[in-house]
């Protein structure tokens, strides 16, 4: 694997400017008093109850990810170049899939096959010819960004469905004030607190009728989604009511919610539901998550829904290889971000090339996600490599690869100390009917096992405070 | 406010009342089956716990007749069997997850009371416990409690809510000190052939104990323990905050507030108000004469629809 | 032929559910094949019925119980006058390209079983689309025996219906949708009345796609193209997509007589 670029050190070991003050306290604090600002912070997450669930596992329901007290820092140059990227990729996602759903102008032009469009089974024909409120369909994006040296951003995935992890970047905020008020006073550190004003706003300027006070609120699986503490975070800070689909009921093609004062109207709901789930009379029918009735109730352009329905058709990991393709189309723009360069297995060539170069690539499913069912070729031994070629032949349709990136390292605090460990970056991005708006940062998540390019947490992942630096 | 969150409120004040009543119940068995025959103690004392803990017949499903069961078997099932939906250890579990359903809608130190409850229960070994253990684990249970009570009281916004909250407790508490007369009132009857003696002295204080009240007892009565005080001041006394009456004196007015606020009366206060009238107006001596337990039998079952009403009412 | 259907459904719920939100897949559109003379739905609750288009063209109407209420019941009739087009579907409501109708369904999602049938049908030795899904229709007929079943309950999977052998119609129609999409060939599920002397359940059967005529109608069960006996009522990509009523409810009981008025004069003189 090619040397990973250091964000503290950089390449020739010297520490970068954005570091310098940084380096200088860290190497200024006794070793106990880090471990001890640790294990305070571990024991504030447990305290509040920030945990999520693993699937798959039995008995530990709930976990803390790991926090590293560490924080990771961006410039303001180099954060402007990233909003300006996020953007137009945003921009762009929105007018494919408003396409998609309607005169599918991209097919015509030959852009992309028809087919990773009509099989893809995150393309909803219930949403065709559609139109969604003020045309917008992703609202909150998530767009995961890796970096690889001092100038190169690469988009690694776009989450256009219901991106998680914004609770980790205002909470891991929040604590690091707590932990170390010294720190923000010899930096100047970009506010993230006001990520749930700007959510809040976004979403009441989604409201299909305008004007008055619209009812806003956070559908959820409930207590046993992975993300649930997401969802009571965001309900609690936005001051919206977090519901369940029993809570809702639809009635003459209107949304409701059950109170204790009877029937109240809703307008505006995020949901954090996969769009499988959210009306059993339209999609599964076994769903008890959802709200029967509620796709009636959405065409009728009674309510709106965040994300829009059908909005997977543009986030797959197959699609994502045509992105600077989509952009261009759209935008007549070049791509101010550019994708990491990847292999379709579907297309026979480069299913060739990328049998012939397993032990150096990252083998992803189309559909995956959390950091499941991919394979990373350097780290992985024959037999592993042997089985997942017999799973790629079967079904190449299912698979992308990309070349094993040499992700940027961060200083973290580990059992030997502060260590680099490979990072990525999640900002997230709200599309509302008035504006585009980007808190500066994002969520970072840090790979804790030494030279693991997975940062899931779900695959023992950690987060990290993001700081972007005013000048 | 939802549906749903008020019913996860008033779920999870109940819940937590219970697991403090079987904590209670527990507590007052365990010191009865210590005393000697002699002084009042009974070998059965366990089974009335299960009576009275009202889950007589999943125990004894599982354990066979009440007239076998052990303080082992006993003490295991209230308060830690995974099978019984009402152990002290299910309640908690239940609690938590209300809790968390309603994370929004309640202050920090509420959840922390119960998340913090919940993480310790965690430190008590699920097997028989011996005996500091077990008085270890009563003692966290009523604290924990307490503590819940306390939060709820100092930090909690005086609104639905609140109330939703309140009337749970309240519900529960009634149903708690309902049971326990249910299972005892014959010790209360007079009866002939037994004269009161130092026995029944043992069961009468008992009864208080089971609701925290023997010292309460001599400060309000200013007299030895007598069966038809006792009565008086479990059902009738509003002094005593567990007593019947105490608990629909708070229901009616936690009901009226809800009402108020919402500026619509409906069948739960109507009930409430007129169960709180008829403790209101009847002396023990009534009750003695029309039949204590079906008094109390009655109790148990209006009690049991207001519930249902409030459910209806507000909570779906 | 004059088609004078009447069909009656009831939706049993939990007992006093209210607010419960039902769909109704129930009113036939003309095409050249069939012209709608009257249609009435008549459902026995005071609520107002939303009519709308579904992605899939088919017309449909959203409604809520205000309950509480244990059933409902949904009585749709009219008069349908239909003709002979050697099966095939022409002038219907399209919204989406043929390909659409490749995917496949939980209920459609081919097996080993599938697999096999299909790969040793050989279908691409056929010189067109047509002699293809013709053959595939008699394949499936011989594999699969129609029998009686509750045609609004839990459809079949078409891979249990081919290992079963036996299916009814709303069973072996995901099979052939199954089993046509595997071979490159659009498919989907179609809901209607077969006009018959005694009283019935919803038909279900296939319409495929060749491109030098359009969408072909397949009975599989009667091992036909749809005749003027058929009236088609609802197109989706599975049978679950075009249940007459959807609703989260419990049981769900039909009636369906559909018949000539005339032989319907003529029972009615016998009996």
């Amino acid at each position: 694997m090619p040397h990973a670029f250091d964000e503290m050190t950089g390449a020739d070991g010297a520490v970068r400017p954005a570091y310098e003050t940084l380096q200088q306290w860290l190497s200024s604090v006794p070793r106990d008093v880090l471990d001890h600002r640790r294990k305070e912070a571990e024991y504030i997450f447990r305290r509040i109850g920030i945990t999520f669930a693993v699937y798959g596992e039995q008995n530990s329901q709930e976990r803390l990810i790991p926090f590293d007290i560490v924080p990771r820092i961006i410039t303001q140059p180099e954060w402007t170049r990233l909003a300006k990227g996020l953007e137009q990729r945003v921009k762009a996602l929105n007018m494919y899939i408003r396409d998609i759903y309607s005169t599918r102008e991209i097919l015509r032009a030959g852009k992309l096959p028809e087919e990773m469009v009509f099989q893809n089974p995150a393309f909803r024909p219930e949403m065709n010819g559609r139109r969604v409120p003020h045309d917008i369909h992703v609202h909150i994006a998530g767009i995961d960004i890796v970096r690889t040296d001092p100038d190169t951003f690469y988009v690694l995935e776009d989450n256009a469905r219901t991106p998680s992890g914004v609770s980790y970047m205002l909470e891991n905020r929040e604590i690091m004030l707590r932990l170390f008020p010294e720190l923000f006073s010899i930096h100047k550190v970009a506010p993230v607190e006001n990520y749930a004003d700007n959510l809040l706003a976004t979403l009441r300027s989604l409201s299909p009728h305008g004007g008055h006070e619209p009812n806003v609120v956070i559908l959820t699986p409930g207590i046993y989604n992975s993300a649930y503490y997401e969802h009571s975070f965001l309900a609690d800070k936005l001051g919206v009511e977090l519901v369940e689909g029993r809570d809702l009921f639809v009635k003459d093609e209107t949304v409701f919610m059950r109170t204790t004062e009877g029937p109240k109207r809703v307008d505006v709901i995020y949901r954090r539901l996969d769009d499988d789930f959210l009306d059993p009379l339209v999609f599964r029918p076994d769903s008890v998550l959802g709200v029967p009735g509620l796709m009636s109730a959405y065409h009728a352009g009674n309510v709106t829904l965040t994300n829009a329905v059908g909005t997977g058709v543009a986030d797959d990991k197959a699609v994502y290889s045509y992105m600077p393709e989509i952009i261009r189309f759209y935008l007549h723009e070049e791509p101010l971000l550019p994708n990491v360069p990847t292999w379709r297995c579907r297309e026979a060539d480069h299913l060739k090339y990328v049998l012939e170069h397993l032990p150096d690539l990252v083998v992803k499913e189309v559909h995956g996600s959390g950091g499941y069912g991919m394979l990373v070729g350097p780290s992985a031994d024959r037999a592993q490599i042997e089985k997942f070629r017999e799973k790629l032949i079967a079904d190449p349709n299912n698979f992308i690869a990309q070349p094993t990136l040499a992700l940027s390292t961060c200083p973290t605090l580990v059992e030997q100390g502060i260590a680099p460990r490979h990072v990525d970056l999640r900002p997230f991005i709200l599309s509302g009917s008035d504006k585009v708006r980007i808190v500066p940062g994002g969520l970072t998540r840090v790979a804790m096992k030494e030279g693991s390019l997975v940062v899931n947490s779900s695959q023992g992942g950690g987060t990290k405070d993001t700081w972007v630096l005013d000048a | 406010m939802l549906s749903r969150t008020a019913d996860n409120l008033y779920w999870l004040t109940r819940y937590v009342e219970r697991a403090d009543c079987l904590a209670r119940i527990l507590d007052v068995s365990q010191r009865l089956a210590y005393t000697p025959v002699t002084y009042g103690g009974s070998t059965n004392e366990w089974g009335s716990a299960v009576l009275t803990a009202g889950c007589a017949e999943s125990f004894i499903a599982r354990y066979g007749p009440l007239e076998e069961a052990t303080e082992e078997n006993v003490v295991f099932y209230l308060a830690f069997e995974a099978e019984n939906p009402s152990s002290i250890r299910n309640c908690f579990e239940v609690a938590r997850t209300n809790a968390r359903s309603v994370r929004t809608a309640l202050t920090s130190e509420m959840w922390d009371v119960i998340n913090s409850a919940w993480i310790e229960l965690r430190n008590f070994p699920n097997r028989p416990l011996d005996r500091e253990e077990l008085a270890n684990f009563l003692a966290f249970v009523k604290e924990t409690s307490l503590r819940f009570d306390g939060a709820t009281f100092r930090t909690m916004l005086r609104n639905d809510g609140y109330w939703f909250a309140r009337s749970g407790a309240q519900i529960e508490r009634a149903d708690n000190t309902a049971r326990i007369l249910d299972v005892k009132y014959h010790v209360l009857l007079p009866e002939k052939e037994r004269v009161g003696g130092p026995l029944d002295y043992f069961q009468w204080a008992s009864i208080l104990r089971s609701v925290s009240a023997l010292t309460a007892f001599h400060w309000v009565y200013r007299d030895s323990v007598k069966p038809w005080l006792v009565a008086d001041l479990l059902i009738l006394n509003r002094q005593m905050p567990r007593s019947l009456a105490a608990c629909y004196d708070a229901l009616a007015r936690n009901l009226d507030d809800i009402a108020s606020g919402y500026g619509r009366q409906g069948p739960s206060q109507r009930l409430a108000q007129g169960m709180l009238a008829r403790l209101t107006n009847r002396s023990v001596d009534d009750i003695f004469q029309a039949g204590l337990h079906e008094f109390i039998t009655d109790f148990i079952s209006d009690n049991n629809k207001l519930a249902a009403a409030i459910t209806d009412q507000y909570l779906t | 032929m004059r088609v004078r259907i009447r069909h009656e459904i009831t939706q049993s719920f939990e007992p006093d559910t209210r607010n419960a939100a039902v769909t109704l897949h129930l009113s036939p559109r003309s095409h050249e094949g069939q012209f709608i003379q009257r249609w009435v739905l008549d459902v026995d609750c005071d609520s107002r019925l939303y009519g709308h288009e579904d992605a899939f063209g088919n017309l449909c109407h959203t409604f809520s119980v205000d309950g509480p209420a244990d059933t409902l019941t949904v009585i749709a009739q009219g008069e349908v006058e239909t003709r002979d087009t050697t099966g095939v579907v022409r002038g219907t409501v399209e919204r989406l390209p043929p390909e659409v109708y490749l995917r496949q369904t939980e209920l459609t999602h081919p097996g080993e079983a599938i697999h096999a049938f299909v790969e040793e049908l050989d279908l691409k030795a056929r010189p067109d689309p047509l002699s293809r899904l013709h053959a595939l229709m008699v394949a499936i007929h011989e594999a699969v025996r129609e029998g009686e079943g509750p045609a609004v309950a839990e459809p079949l999977t078409a891979e249990a219906a081919l290992e079963a052998k036996l299916a009814c119609a709303a069973g072996i129609s995901p099979l052939f949708t199954s089993a046509a999409r595997l071979a490159g060939l659009p498919a989907r599920h179609v809901s209607g009345y077969f006009a018959l002397d005694e009283v019935g359940t919803t038909r279900h059967w296939a319409e495929a796609y060749a491109p030098e005529f359009g969408w072909i109608a397949f009975d599989s069960g009667k091992n036909l193209c749809a005749t003027e006996n058929h009236v088609r009522l609802s197109v989706g990509l599975d049978a679950v997509s075009v249940a007459p009523p959807r609703a989260m409810g419990l049981r769900q009981q039909e009636v369906v007589s559909a018949l000539e008025p005339r032989r319907q004069a003529q029972n009615q003189a016998q009996s």
